[in-house]
């Protein structure tokens, strides 16, 4: 199999640098772009399989060029953003980013998130029975094994498990959870969806205080490990 | 006194004043002119101007120190109902008044813009004083690490051949040890900015507040293994209406705080219960406590209890009480008994119990 292709489109040249060194000593190929309409370009010209793109470019807000590669674009694209900046984040993922990660990033991070995000997009989606770690999900037969064990969920909890596990390493917006699960006009119901991550933490997680299934994005939403 | 009645007052009411004060005076010695006679009078009025010199500005007072010649001229120096004086003895006394009256409020008035400048100068120099003694807290902050990080660099780039794997192995710690304490200086000094300049928009919405503490612990806890941090999760607490970032990160600065000035392997707990539409968490150790006379300075911005060991910008339990306030809450220290120091943050928010919503 060839090298994965990822375009990074950043206007630091040290950034650009550091990611390249890393991403070409983990076996990928890298693009660079150090403005959005250049990025637009190669993007077009030769869609990789992975586009991680500043938020903050100097030319066209990151924002606008997300909406534009995503009009054609479908694989996966990564936001780098800096602190503080949930809103920013948040307007990402709804206008269709994959991930994202703030800046000071590590090292560790950024290759497991482009590791997860290039698996998803070659996912099998023809498989029913999906198993992570300590849980099995069969899909078709709408059953949840903890440690082999059975897992009595309300359809609620189900449903929930189920949109966040057919996500698995991507961040979910609250307004994106409660619009899928509850329906329009819940999107501000955060309490609703507090309670039911609560109570469907105490049923998969080991330690529902520390949880490693489903993960607290702080301001921003929920993603299923 | 004198300040609060020149803000409260503007020169036409403190002209009004003083005429009123002079006529007033005037007319009372009037009634009682056979008895105190016409000399007295020009003193009491002397008084008069000079009290209003000190409370008011020049300009009335100027104006009102001439009324108060005339009139003791017209009223009081025989032949009284006239500006004519008959002896040259009362032309001394009268023009001596009117010199007296005069010198009198120019110099008053003189001693108190100095006093005004030395004033501003003192303030202007304790303000530059706050300023460098924050500039050399920051820039020791900030430096200290960048030192690190450069020196490991230099070191690392120089001797690339003549390393031990294990001294490069130290150096990338050492680098990244300061590269993190970086990383928290200039996010304290974000935070701090961004309190001060108002720029600080909560958002709110429902939080776990037992999730929020299991997350700064778990923060803590990758950077540090020394301290022992005991939480027991409230069950019976609602769901509160709080900015969980800013929360999340107060209660991480006053951990941080308590795992600073604890000696290791002390105990720090964690607790959280509900009162009166009040959130209330409180962290306690089993360090040394708060020495008494610095309580009160301690949520001071940049200030650092003496001895404090380096690494840290003073800013921390600032930010924190800041984020409380922003809230409308409070942050409290005092000591325990048999040692120890505690924090406590009060929250006043909005709750929502919905434990018995339709889970089907």
């Amino acid at each position: 199999m060839s090298k994965a292709e990822i375009l990074i489109i950043d206007d630091e040249p040290q950034i650009r640098k550091l990611l390249q060194i890393n991403l070409e000593s983990n076996d990928y190929k890298v693009l660079q772009a150090d403005n959005g309409k250049t990025g637009i370009i190669m993007a077009a010209n030769h869609p990789p399989e992975l586009i991680l793109l500043d938020i903050g470019l100097p030319d066209k807000s990151g924002h606008e060029i997300l909406k534009e590669l995503r009009t054609w674009y479908t694989k996966a694209i990564i936001i780098l953003s800096v602190q503080n900046s949930e809103h920013d984040i948040i307007t990402a993922l709804d206008n269709g980013a994959t991930d994202y990660l703030t800046k000071p990033f590590r090292t560790g991070e950024l290759l497991a998130r482009i590791r997860s995000a290039i698996r998803r997009n070659n996912k099998d989606e023809s498989k029913t029975i999906i198993e992570f770690t300590d849980l099995v999900i069969d899909y078709a037969a709408r059953t949840v094994l903890k440690n082999g064990s059975l897992l009595k969920l309300t359809s609620t909890e189900y449903n929930l498990l189920l949109l966040l596990s057919k996500n698995e390493g991507r961040v979910l917006t609250h307004q994106y959870i409660l619009k899928e699960i509850w329906g329009l006009g819940f999107q501000t119901e955060t309490q609703y969806l507090r309670v039911f991550i609560g109570t469907l933490r105490k049923k998969i997680e080991d330690n529902p205080n520390q949880p490693t299934h489903i993960v607290t994005e702080s301001g921003v939403g929920y993603r299923f490990t | 006194m004198e300040l609060h009645l020149k803000r409260t007052y503007s020169k036409p009411i403190q002209l009004m004043i003083s005429l009123a004060l002079v006529l007033i005076i005037s007319g009372g010695c009037f009634l009682f002119s056979e008895v105190i006679g016409y000399k007295v009078v020009a003193l009491i009025l002397l008084v008069t101007v000079s009290l209003l010199a000190m409370l008011f500005d020049i300009l009335p007072v100027l104006i009102a120190s001439i009324l108060s010649a005339l009139v003791w001229n017209f009223f009081f120096i025989p032949p009284i109902y006239t500006f004519h004086i008959d002896n040259a003895e009362d032309l001394l006394l009268f023009l001596m008044y009117f010199l007296i009256a005069l010198v009198n409020t120019v110099l008053t008035n003189k001693i108190r813009e100095a006093e005004n400048k030395a004033r501003d100068k003192e303030e202007k120099e304790n303000t530059i004083k706050l300023y460098d003694t924050l500039l050399n807290s920051f820039s020791h902050e900030v430096r200290t690490p960048l030192s690190t990080i450069i020196g490991a660099i230099d070191t690392l780039k120089e001797n690339r051949s003549n390393l031990s794997v294990e001294n490069k192995g130290e150096l990338l710690n050492e680098m990244e040890i300061a590269s993190n304490r970086l990383n928290r200086q200039v996010e304290n000094l974000l935070n701090m900015n961004r309190l001060e300049a108002g720029m600080l928009k909560l958002k709110k919405d429902w939080c776990d507040i037992n999730e929020l503490i299991f997350s700064a612990i778990q923060k803590l806890e990758s950077i540090e293994n020394d301290h022992k941090i005991n939480f027991m999760p409230n069950e019976n607490l609602p769901l509160f209406k709080l900015d969980g970032g800013l929360i999340e990160q107060a209660i991480y600065n006053l951990v941080h705080n308590a795992i600073q000035y604890t000696p290791p392997h002390s105990t720090i707990q964690i607790d959280v219960s509900y009162h009166l539409d009040n959130c209330i968490i409180t962290i306690s150790d089993n360090g040394m406590g708060f020495p008494e006379s610095e309580i009160k300075f301690l949520f001071d911005k940049f200030y650092r209890l003496p001895n404090s060991k380096p690494g840290g910008t003073g800013l921390g339990l600032s930010i924190a009480k800041g984020f409380a306030e922003a809230h409308h809450g409070t942050i409290m220290a005092e000591n325990i008994i048999p040692r120890g120091a505690k924090l406590t943050i009060t929250i006043p928010t909005e709750t929502s119990f919905i434990n018995n919503l339709k889970n089907e």
